[in-house]
């Protein structure tokens, strides 16, 4: 039979699924076992038990500084910068995607300006932002805004213009105005769309909240590894990161399942 | 006086003239259909009476006044496709025309009046055979049942012109007949004047009162795009279903 013809069926599947990890977290861990016998004080591959320590340390024991729990408080505070974030961007990147996509007369200044900006490196400006907003939480949200926006904004406006438009002009007979046009036959059309887009931008919103956190901040979970990172904590850092892809693909699930839970029309209508 | 009148309507696009010289006088409640060869014009035709394009000279009157130039709930449409809209139910598709005109803030009733609106688009749906998918998306209808559901969406307006353009053209012939004999009950019942273009000929001469044939009549081998279609031939058909309608016309009126 050929390869492409071969299918696995659900138990060959799950093996297959977890294989890749299990192969990983072996090297890994025969890794650090070699590294650990060689020498007991290695830093740079840390066993489980030790990251499981440092773990307890951070998670369950009060700070003797300040008496907050760590880890809860980088997680609490990285996840709001990103939350406001990504809820601005998604309601900036929703409008101007609209307005650009539907409406020549918006379309014509902002779609050249949206290119010009989205290729704008983020990063780049992240001094100007801590110059402009200062190096409160405002300059770290601005950044997660700034650059994903225009991505955002972008890809609503391609989808935008990929409504047929005999559904456009359908409503108009239906006596629809821009306005309602807009709400009861854009927007809800785009809205799926806009929390797959959300999906991709994801890992960008990341990124800039970690760096950001990495540079001017005083807590975060991206603070945290950058602070722990001049005592080679690598049995902080591992754990740290371990999460954070956690919290990014829980996140990335949950807007996957919400898409298909408030949108059971859209699978079938994609053409 | 006619209802529709089109006066010497051209419309080119560039150097590309697609339509020259259109002249027209259509009577209420007429049922022309629009047939000839592919990219003669029919459907840009359409368009013009639609309102989604305005014609480059000449002018079009509905009712002795100039067509809007912009589709408006005067002129109901049924495209081939694309015609529902796929996030709303099959109900909500059809009681969407009646939400739009009435709630100009947000394009959407609450209450009793939703209840109202969703009632009478479920009577509607209910004529054209959709009563038992009201609560289903239109992906998971089948072409014809589309087709149905889009034909509903356009009637609830009371259009007094219903435009279509290669409506069955997707559907198999069965259900096409199917759907022949419901557009033909819809359009003896209400007022209607219809405009239908297809590919199908037989479809042209069984459902019109009158069939306009878009042909070009003069070609210009080195410059194809020179000259455009014009109406070649105009026949009067079924005049037993045109008279039937005026005798019936005429009663109402007493």
């Amino acid at each position: 039979m050929r390869l492409i013809n071969r299918r696995p069926d659900r138990a060959s599947r799950l093996i297959l699924v977890l294989l890749p990890f299990a192969l990983l977290l072996f090297a890994y861990f025969t890794g650090s076992a070699t590294r650990l016998t060689e020498n007991p004080n290695d830093k740079l591959l840390p066993s489980a038990v030790q990251m499981t320590e440092a773990i307890k340390r951070v998670a369950f024991v009060p700070d003797q500084r300040t008496g907050e729990y760590l880890l809860w408080q980088d997680t609490g505070a990285s996840l709001q910068r990103l939350a406001i974030g990504l809820a601005i961007s998604a309601v900036v990147g929703l409008c101007l995607g609209i307005a650009s996509g539907v409406l020549p007369l918006f379309s014509a200044p902002l779609s050249p300006l949206l290119t010009v900006l989205s290729m704008v490196p983020p990063l780049a400006i992240l001094p100007i932002l801590f110059i402009v907003f200062g190096l409160g939480e405002l300059s770290k949200v601005m950044l997660i805004v700034i650059g994903i926006t225009p991505v955002l904004a972008r890809d609503l406006e391609q989808r935008a213009r990929e409504i047929p438009v005999e559904l456009l002009i359908k409503a108009q007979t239906l006596g629809a105005s821009t306005w309602t046009l807009i709400l009861r036959v854009v927007l809800p059309q785009l809205l799926p769309r806009l929390l797959i887009s959300l999906r991709l931008v994801l890992g960008s919103a990341w990124l800039f909240l970690i760096a950001a956190e990495a540079i001017a901040s005083t807590d975060g979970l991206g603070y945290r590894i950058f602070l722990v990172r001049r005592y080679l904590a690598m049995d902080m850092i591992l754990p740290y990161v371990v999460w954070i892809t956690l919290l990014a693909w829980l996140m990335d699930w949950g807007l996957k399942a919400l898409t298909r839970k408030a949108f059971p029309w859209y699978e079938g209508a994609r053409p | 006086m006619s209802f529709i009148s089109v006066k010497n309507v051209w419309q080119q696009y560039g150097d590309q003239v697609v339509l020259e010289g259109l002249n027209l006088s259509i009577a209420e409640g007429e049922f022309c259909t629009l047939v000839g060869a592919s990219g003669c014009g029919k459907s840009t035709f359409l368009r013009l009476l639609l309102g989604q394009e305005v014609a480059s000279k000449g002018s079009i009157l509905l009712n002795g006044q100039p067509l809007a130039k912009e589709p408006d709930s005067t002129r109901g449409v049924v495209f081939q496709r694309y015609s529902v809209f796929p996030h709303l139910s099959v109900l909500d598709n059809v009681a969407l025309g009646l939400e739009l005109p009435r709630s100009t803030l947000l394009g959407r009733l609450f209450g009793a009046a939703k209840r109202d609106a969703r009632e009478q688009a479920a009577a509607l749906l209910h004529k054209v055979g959709l009563d038992h998918a009201l609560d289903k998306y239109p992906t998971q209808l089948s072409g014809g049942m589309q087709q149905r559901l889009a034909i509903a969406q356009a009637l609830i307006m009371k259009p007094r012109v219903l435009l279509l353009d290669e409506p069955f053209g997707a559907l198999d012939p069965g259900i096409r007949k199917d759907m022949h004999a419901l557009l033909l009950e819809l359009w003896r019942e209400t007022k209607l004047t219809v405009f239908m273009v297809t590919h199908d000929l037989s479809e042209g001469f069984n459902l019109g009162t009158r069939l306009l044939v878009f042909d070009k009549v003069r070609i210009d081998p080195h410059a194809p795009g020179a000259y455009g279609a014009r109406i070649t031939y105009d026949i009067p058909l079924n005049s037993d279903r045109r008279a039937a309608r005026v005798a019936l016309d005429s009663l109402k009126t007493i």
